[in-house]
């Protein structure tokens, strides 16, 4: 290691990638209209952030620039200035050219003034007049400043009561009465007088309000500007006055609680808490973490040293390490690696049981003990591994409003997207691969399910069509339901196409259900013109597809005249599930615990056979098609007397329900995934296979596509061959 | 072991035997080299893919090189040697008898494959070899996977 210092440069460098991706990324959703009240702050502090990095190293002409730029940007954010197209598309020209300057400083070449004054005076321009000479390296403690040579000074007197509204969307009354005092001095009095006794507090409700002096030159307008966005959350009183009062006086509240003109205002009923580090910084400075958006004129511009610059940001940049301190970067690799280490010794633990139990030690030993509570321990060490990887749904949600704007806009519907259940987490892996199959099925709904306006009218609808997603755990897997109140599948034209495209035998009885499902059959598109939306050819059988290599399953239910609903589940894990190992004609097969509803012996009595292949098991009154497992899935063996076997009862992902025949089960266990893929390819019937004690692979069996099988084979025998041999295709 | 000279130009290639004939691959392909272990069969896979097995936590498919390029396939014991082949992104193992040899030999000893032989040859193998008397057909691995014909369509 020659320099400590080359080391923390890589990872302010690594840091400046992500701050400027999540610059763009939040001017990106401001430009098209998604920000949230958060965005604006979150592109501020990324800006912020690299600033304060650049400073420790001296990278003067990037500090200088994101200085300008941050200050820019702080107009939005304290509402002084509207985050209108034009301003953000300068702001992600600037952004643009932040990210050349964190370019040219890593690779320690020089900036680009040109483009550095032309930018500057690009976000001047953008930003009004007035605030255009900014000093490039202000110090901190400008927020007090006032206009004291400029005439017209005002006494305003305001009057701000939030609402407990206010406060539920997040805003905070100490940041607006703190933007307040930067348009001039400001005494502040809290009005607590509606504060009631603690037993009968609302903890989320709103008693306090404030009074503020304001001695500024702005006008009426500037002020309220400031309550922009709170205006419909509050009570907001403004009248002018001339009368002044003595800076930095100190005023005491009918409660005793003090205010002081530059202090903090610290109210006592502090909502968010949010900033409390940033005030409990030396006080005529006000808060450090954020740059003031000052007047030039009292605190002069300073040329820009470079050892002065360091001064405030470590500071800040302490604050926030210790605000993040709760999180730790670490690559993807790493995580990765120990998922797999996780694996590996999952296998090896249940070789280990293995041995022991074949080595015919007790059970009641010290040995048989110590491996169970091994055994608990891995799972934890799984499960906490595996919780590193969770993500929430988030961030395949936040892009979908976008997309519900786009395909609404071109069929002409009115659609309304509402989403439930972002916080879902769920693993990396899946994250990354339902960002599709979701797309395809949010822009199925629009285009396929919701009717025109006009249409919804006069079926007695409102005009606007509700598109639901929402995501859940359930017995542990994702669920992501896509749900519109359109006019459901119409089944007798998606009964005809099928017939028409040759999918189905015109004699064949279908249930509504398997009607519904017959969309997913390739080859069907039920589009009547081809449209830019969907029908592209990629049909929802290529989402299907899709679905299933994840291990996942989709289904459709529908309603006529209400809508239709789109079921994805999904594992929750890429990695590990809960298998039942059993095997059949000498092969060892996993079958998904998750599927299995209840194991049993087949009684002769309760065989009944359909024809001369396939039997029905009663069970519980119902008649279930029975399947031999090694032989559906094609081993080429013959099916063996259900009374020799076990009779494993499994339900699909559409609530259909099928016994698959076996010889033994030989116990639960959780197995460790492998893809299939990977080194060879998908094989129908076959989820994936995983590596048993003994070293060797079994293989998962995919319990719907058993299903399918057994179901084709009992239901209608004109029309199964054929949809059974388009499934497995699509399989 | 056989040829020596010309190692600067020349390419090195593993020899190995399946039934009476001699084939070879590019050594860089070659992974590893291992015994036959039991696999677990696959359903609803040609005759040549043998099964699948463990290699170090990953499923390795295992092809019956013999069954592959059309000759009767024999029960695999434990002197039959599975060549563990890189193929971009994925691994492969070739059963195969033994393995017989390690050439170096530059490209121009290759000959090309007559017009005579059986299309099924044709496409696996991509030139012949004279050494010692003996004719050793290089192979072309990748195309002895399925996955080319059978990529879903």
């Amino acid at each position: 290691m020659e320099d400590p210092m080359a080391a923390i440069r890589v990872t302010f460098f690594q840091e400046c990638d992500e701050q400027l991706a999540e610059l763009e990324n939040g001017l990106l959703a401001m430009q098209d209209g998604t920000a949230e009240a958060e965005t604006v702050n979150a592109v501020f502090r990324a800006v912020h952030s690299m600033k304060g990095g650049a400073g420790i190293f001296a990278l003067d002409a990037l500090v200088r620039f994101a200085h300008v730029f941050e200050t820019a940007l702080d107009k939005v954010r304290s509402g002084m200035l509207a985050a209108s197209p034009p301003v953000v598309a300068v702001f992600l020209r600037a952004a643009d050219l932040l990210a050349d300057l964190v370019r040219a400083a890593r690779d320690g070449l020089p900036a680009d003034e040109t483009r550095i004054a032309e930018m500057t005076q690009e976000l001047s321009r953008a930003g009004g007049a007035g605030d255009t000479n900014e000093p490039a390296h202000a110090p901190r403690g400008e927020a007090e400043a006032s206009e004291p040579g400029k005439p017209l000074l005002q006494i305003w007197h305001i009057r701000f009561t939030p609402h407990a509204e206010l406060y539920a969307k997040a805003n905070e009354a100490a940041v607006l009465l703190r933007e307040l005092r930067q348009l001039g001095q400001a005494r502040v009095t809290l009005d607590s007088s509606r504060l009631p006794d603690l037993p009968d507090i609302d903890p989320e409700g709103a008693y306090l309000s404030w009074e503020i002096e304001l001695e500024s030159a702005r006008t009426e307008k500037e002020i309220r500007d400031i309550f922009e966005f709170v205006e419909e959350d509050c009570e907001l009183e403004i009248i002018t006055s001339s009368q002044g009062f003595a800076p930095g006086e100190v005023i005491t509240g009918d409660n005793g609680f003090k205010f002081e003109f530059f202090g903090p205002p610290e109210e006592a009923a502090d909502h968010g808490g949010e900033e409390r580090e940033a005030e409990t910084e030396p006080e005529q400075h006000g808060p450090a973490a954020r740059p003031p958006s000052a007047i030039p004129d009292v605190s002069p511009p300073l040329p820009p040293p470079p050892p002065a610059a360091p001064a405030p940001s470590p500071l800040s940049a302490a604050g926030k390490s210790e605000r993040a301190g709760v999180t730790i970067r670490v690559e993807l690799d790493r995580v990765d690696r120990m998922v797999d280490l996780m694996g590996e010794l999952v296998i090896n633990e249940a070789m280990l049981t293995q041995n022991i139990v074949e080595s015919g030690l007790a059970h009641s030993s010290k040995l048989a003990m110590t491996l169970e509570s091994l055994e608990t321990l891995t799972r934890e060490i799984q499960d906490s591994v595996m919780a590193i990887r969770a993500q929430p749904v988030r961030s395949v949600f936040q892009r979908m409003p976008r997309l519900v704007r786009e395909v609404a806009a071109m069929t002409g519907k009115q659609v309304r997207l509402v989403t439930e259940g972002e916080a879902t987490e769920v693993d990396k892996t899946v994250i990354e691969r339902i960002s599709d199959p979701l797309t395809h099925m949010i822009r199925n709904a629009i285009d396929h399910g919701l009717e025109s306006p006009e249409a919804r009218l006069a079926a007695g609808k409102p005009p606007e069509g509700t598109v639901r997603l929402t995501a859940l755990h359930r017995s542990g897997r994702i669920v992501l339901e896509v749900e519109d109140d359109g006019a459901g599948i119409d089944r007798a034209r998606v009964r005809q196409k099928a017939v028409e495209k040759g999918l189905i035998d015109p004699a064949a009885q279908l249930s509504d259900e398997e009607t519904d499902n017959l969309i997913f059959l390739p080859g069907f598109s039920t589009a009547a013109a081809v449209s830019d939306i969907s029908g592209r050819g990629v049909g929802m059988d290529v989402v299907r597809q899709s679905v299933q290599a994840l291990g996942g399953r989709i289904s459709i239910a529908s309603r006529p005249g209400r809508g239709s609903t789109f079921t994805l589940s999904l594992p929750l894990t890429l990695a590990v599930m809960d298998g039942m190992v059993v095997s059949t004609h000498g092969h060892t097969l996993i079958i998904p615990l998750s599927a299995i509803v209840e194991t049993l012996k087949p009684r002769a009595e309760d065989v009944f056979p359909l024809d001369a292949e396939s039997n029905l098991l009663a069970s519980r009154g119902c008649y279930v098609p029975m399947v031999d497992t090694a032989s559906c899935l094609g081993y080429g063996v013959s099916p063996a007397a259900p009374e020799d076997c076990v009779a494993l009862l499994v339900e699909g992902e559409g609530g259909g329900r099928t016994v698959l025949l076996v010889d033994a089960i030989h116990g639960q266990r959780q197995v460790v995934i492998k893809s299939l893929e990977a080194n060879y390819r998908a094989v129908p019937g076959i989820a994936a296979a995983t590596v048993m004690g003994d070293g060797q692979v079994a293989l998962i069996v995919d319990v719907d596509a058993a299903i399918r099988v057994a179901g084709a084979a009992s239901a209608s025998r004109t029309a199964a061959p054929k949809i059974m041999e388009l499934q497995e295709r699509a399989a | 072991m056989t040829s020596s000279e010309g190692k600067q130009d020349g390419k090195e290639l593993i020899a190995f035997r399946v039934g009476r004939q001699e084939f070879c691959i590019d050594v860089m392909l070659v992974r590893e080299i291992r015994g036959w272990t039991e696999v677990t069969a696959l359903p609803r896979v040609p005759a040549y893919v043998k099964g699948v097995m463990n290699l170090r936590g990953a499923v390795l498919p295992i092809i019956d090189l013999g069954i592959r390029l059309g000759m009767p396939g024999a029960e695999p014991t434990a002197r039959h040697v599975i060549i563990v082949v890189q193929l971009e992104q994925r691994q492969v193992g070739i059963l195969v008898d033994a393995v017989s040899d390690i050439l170096t030999v530059s490209d121009t000893l290759i000959q090309p494959v007559p017009d005579v032989t059986s299309t099924l040859v044709k496409s696996f193998v991509k030139g012949l070899l004279a050494v010692e008397g003996r004719m050793v057909s290089l192979i072309e691995v990748e195309s002895l996977l399925p996955a080319a014909e059978l990529e879903p369509a």
